[in-house]
């Protein structure tokens, strides 16, 4: 299961914010003014598991474009945090996403540099780290998550991926022909380099434009290479021992 | 579209390590460095050498575990790092290694100290000999491991690096403790560890450069070169000299600081600049 964050049908009301605030009891992060269009959130967090971007650019014909996106855990197929994680308080459930046992986690705070998307981070009054659970809690009850039931646009869709990548490659064919050029789906390709995104999107610009990585990777993959770079360190360091030892006394 | 991306803001979370983890990268190869030191100093029957290195790498290890329990969020919740064992964690498969490496570490020194139960401290010296260059080697996989581009993209040379730099100060410490005549070994490895450590700096350098070579991780690069260089040269003197020896130790030693606490440093400044991230992905998607 997981989302299909239409960004062409986003309003920017932030209703997924607060539901999601609410639903998970998340606690309050300030009231900032960060001068960044309506976004005074400006990132995901530990305190904030739904963000609503906005983007302000020069219109085509004159006037403004607004972009506007609820950005989230991706959830991804192939997700660092939770490969990376010591204490496997991160893991997958049974709904292919990705969750933290806040009751396991220590706080040792790996995850936080490994994710591709800057997603999980530590809440520092508490030590653990937090993140979207895709409402955990609600799918085990059959509810769909809080965000999507709030969505008052369906621009959060929820259900089986392979349903919502259908309906998002109908989405963008319709977008497409209605002219919108620089339409396209972030994260809805398997073969990319965290295997696929359980929360995707539709974007109406580069995915650097709303703060997403262009071509994130797990950085897990490149780990069989890494181990090896060890394994020939540590010779190394046995043969500079055993030469100091062959020399001269 | 620009490199800025959204309003200048980092697309990466910041580490939220303090400095206790570049210090444990320090302390702990230190730690594994010195053992391996320590067993091939008891194999030669070196024995003040034996002595000095097993009791570096015992007070390696007492400062590192303070140190890795007060990073974390909930310190009281350490143990849950035994919890699992996931190949795919380096920080799992760290926690493992110490788990072994840390009692042997101890219990080769006090059986050295006491004289007691001789051969379980032979077998803890032989044990923590053998794992101590993985103690060297694996903190470099475990920052090269993350999303950061400056870690990540360092993965070849971190190993390396980080080795050489716990051969450099292991070596370094361990001829400061010893008298000259028993010394050579120390000398020797300090001399190999600085010449990988300055090599492999210079590789990552060269290869990743960015923040290695910039601001105040570079400024910190460059001052660990210095120390490293500094003392590699008064090795050659302390073949005579006791005096030089601990000049030289200290140097060696201090450079091994500096270069953790650059490459850590070169981690943050990384993840908070967005153009790092997304300059390269958008050139490999093209």
């Amino acid at each position: 299961m997981g989302f299909f964050t239409d960004t062409s049908v986003c309003i920017g009301c932030k209703a997924c914010e607060v539901a999601c605030k609410e639903w998970n009891d998340v606690p309050d992060d300030g009231l900032n003014f960060l001068a960044t269009s309506y976004d005074n959130t400006g990132s995901l967090s530990a305190d904030s598991w739904r963000h609503v971007a906005f983007v302000e650019q020069d219109g085509a014909s004159g006037g403004v474009r607004w972009l506007m996106s609820s950005d989230v855990c991706k959830h991804c197929t192939h997700a660092a945090c939770l490969d990376v994680c010591p204490t496997g308080a991160l893991f997958r459930t049974e709904f292919d996403t990705v969750v933290v046992q806040a009751d396991v986690c220590n706080g040792c705070g790996y995850c936080v540099p490994a994710c591709p998307f800057g997603v999980i981070d530590k809440r520092e009054s508490d030590g653990r780290v937090w993140k979207c659970t895709l409402c955990y809690d609600r799918l085990k009850s059959d509810l769909e998550p809080a965000c999507a039931k709030a969505c008052p646009t369906d621009s959060i869709q929820f259900g089986p991926l392979d349903e919502l990548r259908e309906r998002a490659a109908t989405r963008l064919g319709v977008l497409r022909e209605a002219g919108v050029a620089d339409a396209r789906l972030y994260g809805a390709d398997e073969g990319d380099g965290v295997g696929g995104f359980g929360a995707f999107f539709l974007l109406l610009d580069e995915p650097e434009v709303y703060g997403l990585p262009p071509d994130p990777v797990v950085t897990t993959r490149d780990l069989p290479r890494m181990w090896r770079a060890a394994a020939a360190a540590a010779l190394a360091l046995a043969g500079a021992v055993a030469a100091g030892f062959a020399g001269r006394r | 579209m620009s490199d800025t991306g959204y309003y200048g803001r980092p697309v990466l979370k910041r580490p939220v390590w303090k400095w206790y983890v570049p210090a444990y990268f320090f302390t702990g190869g230190l730690a594994g460095a010195s053992s391996t030191l320590a067993l091939g100093a008891a194999i030669t029957g070196n024995r003040p050498l034996a002595r000095a290195a097993r009791l570096a790498s015992a007070g390696g290890m007492a400062a590192s575990f303070p140190l890795l329990v007060v990073d974390l969020g909930r310190p009281a919740r350490f143990a849950n790092m035994l919890r699992v064992a996931k190949p795919t964690s380096p920080m799992s498969v760290g926690s493992w290694l110490l788990a072994a490496f840390g009692p042997a570490s101890v219990a080769a020194a006090a059986g050295d100290l006491t004289g007691r139960l001789p051969r379980v401290a032979a077998f803890a010296g032989a044990a923590a000999g053998a794992l101590g260059p993985a103690m060297t080697t694996y903190t470099g996989v475990l920052v090269a491991d993350t999303a950061i581009p400056a870690w990540h993209g360092a993965y070849r040379e971190l190993p390396l690096l980080f080795a050489g730099s716990a051969a450099a100060s292991a070596g370094g410490v361990a001829m400061a403790a010893t008298p000259v005549e028993a010394a050579g070994p120390a000398r020797r490895l300090a001399a190999l560890g600085a010449v990988m450590e300055l090599g492999a700096a210079r590789a990552m350098e060269s290869r990743v450069g960015g923040p290695y070579a910039t601001g105040r991780a570079g400024g910190l690069a460059r001052a660990a070169a210095a120390c490293t260089v500094a003392g590699a040269a008064l090795t050659l003197v302390a073949r005579r000299r006791r005096g030089a020896a601990v000049g030289a130790g200290g140097l060696l030693a201090a450079g091994s600081v500096l270069t953790r606490f650059s490459v850590f440093r070169a981690g943050f400044e990384s993840a908070d600049d967005p153009g790092a991230t997304i300059g390269p992905q958008r050139l490999r998607r093209r």
